[in-house]
């Protein structure tokens, strides 16, 4: 009997001090990640970097100021096509929608949003890619807009829902209409979530290579405009890392690093901006 | 007379029509109801098009091998012969490992955090493990690269080879790069998604389940693990589906450290590829419209892969959200 329970409290404890373990484990990985890259990459960061184009094969030095200017244009373009799209199938969702046509939709997004990325670049390839024959910036930013489309539908939407109907019914009230409700009360009332939705959209597409890789390509130089190829921090990181020359390996941290700040901030601010608006 | 009768028959209906209709329209609501419905039905249009353009494109490959597509063991661009099996048997295996190393992990830390933690304290970890689900896949990759191949070939492939070499899966040469890698790598990427999904779910079994356990004198453990963890199963399978899904789909990191070869090979340690790694590595070099059509069956292929699970995912998650689970 008491070797029994001797027995059952040692397991007890053995097992949960594993589960402490195994979550210790996982926030180490984080930290050993930015710790890492930190480390690599700060060490490797220049003015350089920032300023100047790949130097040619073989010789050192040079940076990626192309590719920066590249993933905020990419994102720009992702911005203006995928944003506009999620947000008006968000409002609809949440004031318009009716039942059966909802629920399609929604299923509909939420399967658009499990697509694997790079079936998304094939799908912007055969879209923009192929009928022209050439790679180009247009392609990649059609690429990340459709990424960026089944993010944004879905926080507008929840945060749309959280507006309370009160608000809503305060206004028609008053005499506004329904559309002048939702733009002029419900919309401004969940704009920071939506806000925080939206970045949190482009955050996500930032650090794609995936859909990059045979849609908007690379380019070593500054980009020839929307229709030519274009280089972008993800695939620079890519193409550099399984590169045999040391000095890439670098200059490729050194992306990584600005790539993860990037992104870390944007989801950081995201969260902020959505903690203030709660507050209020 | 009866002409007459046949224009004002014709002309009434036609000028009430538009009338009625730009009458709601001034209300606004007709047109705005309009406009979000019609950028609404283009996610649909969208997802349509996709699956239309993927399945139009790989016409070619189709209808050239057929069903044998999937069963080919070659991969041959010079001689434009094309199957997928080998890139099947990579996928698969590598989520294999990623789910048998990331499923054990996930699931304790989620016991931990939504059992033993504070909770405070456990929505700051989660808070942070969340932030290690958007660390971008091509940076899981340059630190696979850097650390976690190095670290295969010198020290984890010798130990598993000293320990177990008997066993086929850690048989053959250990070169660094290969199926454990790739395996390990996405272990830690889907991670995250276990637990929080997981998290979630414990937290919302009910408090009177862990009480009562307890009150019958059972451990801590013991009301965890046969108590709230089988209130919780169905969500926790949903959260391993879409870590899967993940899994299946992930492209960058596991590209950087699987080798890229078309190979089955029993050994862990074998060089390989993935159905989403093969689409990276090759696309922009696929000369040929034969090649090229092969690789996009391929993404037609983990397209369909990916949308059975991420439904059956959703079926899960759904079933605990109403039922709460399962009085068993």
């Amino acid at each position: 009997m008491s070797a029994r329970i001797v027995w059952r409290k040692s397991v007890n404890i053995v097992m949960l001090s594993l589960t402490g373990i195994a979550a210790l484990g996982v926030v180490s990985v984080l930290f050993f990640i930015l710790g890492y890259l930190l480390w690599n990459g700060g060490t490797s960061l220049n003015w350089a970097f920032f300023t100047q184009l790949p130097k040619p094969v073989g010789e050192t030095g040079g940076g990626m100021a192309n590719a920066i200017v590249g993933s905020l244009k990419l994102l720009l373009l992702a911005a203006v096509m995928g944003l506009p799209v999620g947000l008006m199938a968000g409002v609809y969702l949440a004031e318009f929608g009716g039942k059966t046509f909802s629920f399609v939709i929604r299923y509909t997004n939420d399967l658009l949003n499990g697509v694997p990325s790079i079936v998304i670049g094939i799908f912007a390839y055969s879209l923009v890619v192929l009928p022209v024959k050439h790679f180009s910036a247009l392609a990649g930013g059609v690429a990340l807009a459709i990424m960026v489309v089944p993010v944004t539908v879905r926080s507008t939407e929840e945060f749309l829902k959280a507006v309370p109907g009160s608000m809503r019914e305060a206004a028609m009230a008053l005499g506004a209409s329904k559309w002048k409700t939702i733009a002029t009360v419900v919309l401004p009332a969940a704009s920071g979530g939506i806000l925080t939705g939206m970045l949190l959209a482009l955050a996500r597409v930032a650090g794609e290579t995936a859909p990059l890789l045979f849609t908007a390509f690379s380019n070593r130089y500054w980009g020839q405009g929307w229709g030519q190829p274009i280089a972008s921090l993800p695939v620079m990181i890519y193409t550099y890392a399984i590169a045999p020359y040391d000095d890439w390996h670098r200059q490729a941290w050194a992306a990584g690093l600005v790539l993860l700040a990037l992104v870390l901030f944007s989801n950081l601010g995201a969260r902020f901006i959505l903690a203030r608006s709660k507050a209020v | 007379m009866s002409a007459a009768a046949t224009t004002i028959g014709h002309e009434a209906p036609h000028r009430a029509g538009p009338r009625s209709f730009l009458r709601r329209l001034r209300g606004g609501d007709e047109v705005a109801h309009l406009i979000t419905l019609t950028f609404a039905a283009g996610i649909l249009l969208l997802t349509s098009l996709l699956v239309y353009e993927l399945w139009v494109t790989s016409h070619l490959s189709r209808t050239k091998f057929g069903w044998m597509f999937f069963f080919t063991k070659v991969w041959d661009p010079v001689f434009d012969n094309f199957g997928a099996a080998p890139f099947i048997y990579g996928t698969l295996v590598t989520s294999a490992v990623a789910l048998a190393l990331a499923v054990p992990l996930g699931l304790a830390s989620a016991i931990f955090l939504s059992e033993l933690a504070p909770r405070k304290f456990s929505d700051i970890v989660s808070f942070l493990i969340d932030l290690l689900a958007a660390v971008p896949s091509v940076i899981y990759g340059l630190l696979g690269i850097f650390i976690v191949v190095p670290l295969m070939r010198t020290k984890i492939g010798p130990a598993l080879k000293g320990a177990f070499g008997y066993l086929p899966i850690f048989s053959g040469p250990n070169y660094g790069v290969g199926f454990l890698t790739a395996g390990i790598v996405l272990a830690i990427m889907v991670v995250p998604y276990i637990i929080s999904v997981s998290r979630e779910v414990l937290l919302t079994v009910p408090r009177e389940q862990r009480e009562a356990a307890l009150a019958l004198g059972s451990t801590r453990w013991e009301a965890t693990w046969q108590v709230v963890v089988p209130w919780a199963r169905t969500g926790i399978m949903g959260s391993i589906f879409l870590a899967l899904a993940r899994a299946l789909g992930e492209t960058m990191a596991v590209t950087m450290v699987i080798g890229n070869a078309a190979t089955i090979s029993p050994s862990l340690f074998s060089p390989g590829d993935t159905i989403a790694s093969t689409i990276a590595s090759q696309f922009t070099e696929a000369t040929g419209d034969l090649y090229l059509s092969a690789l996009i069956e391929l993404g037609l292929v983990l397209f369909l892969m990916t949308f059975i699970l991420n439904g059956l995912a959703r079926i899960l998650i759904v079933a605990t959200e109403r039922g709460g689970g399962r009085p068993a």
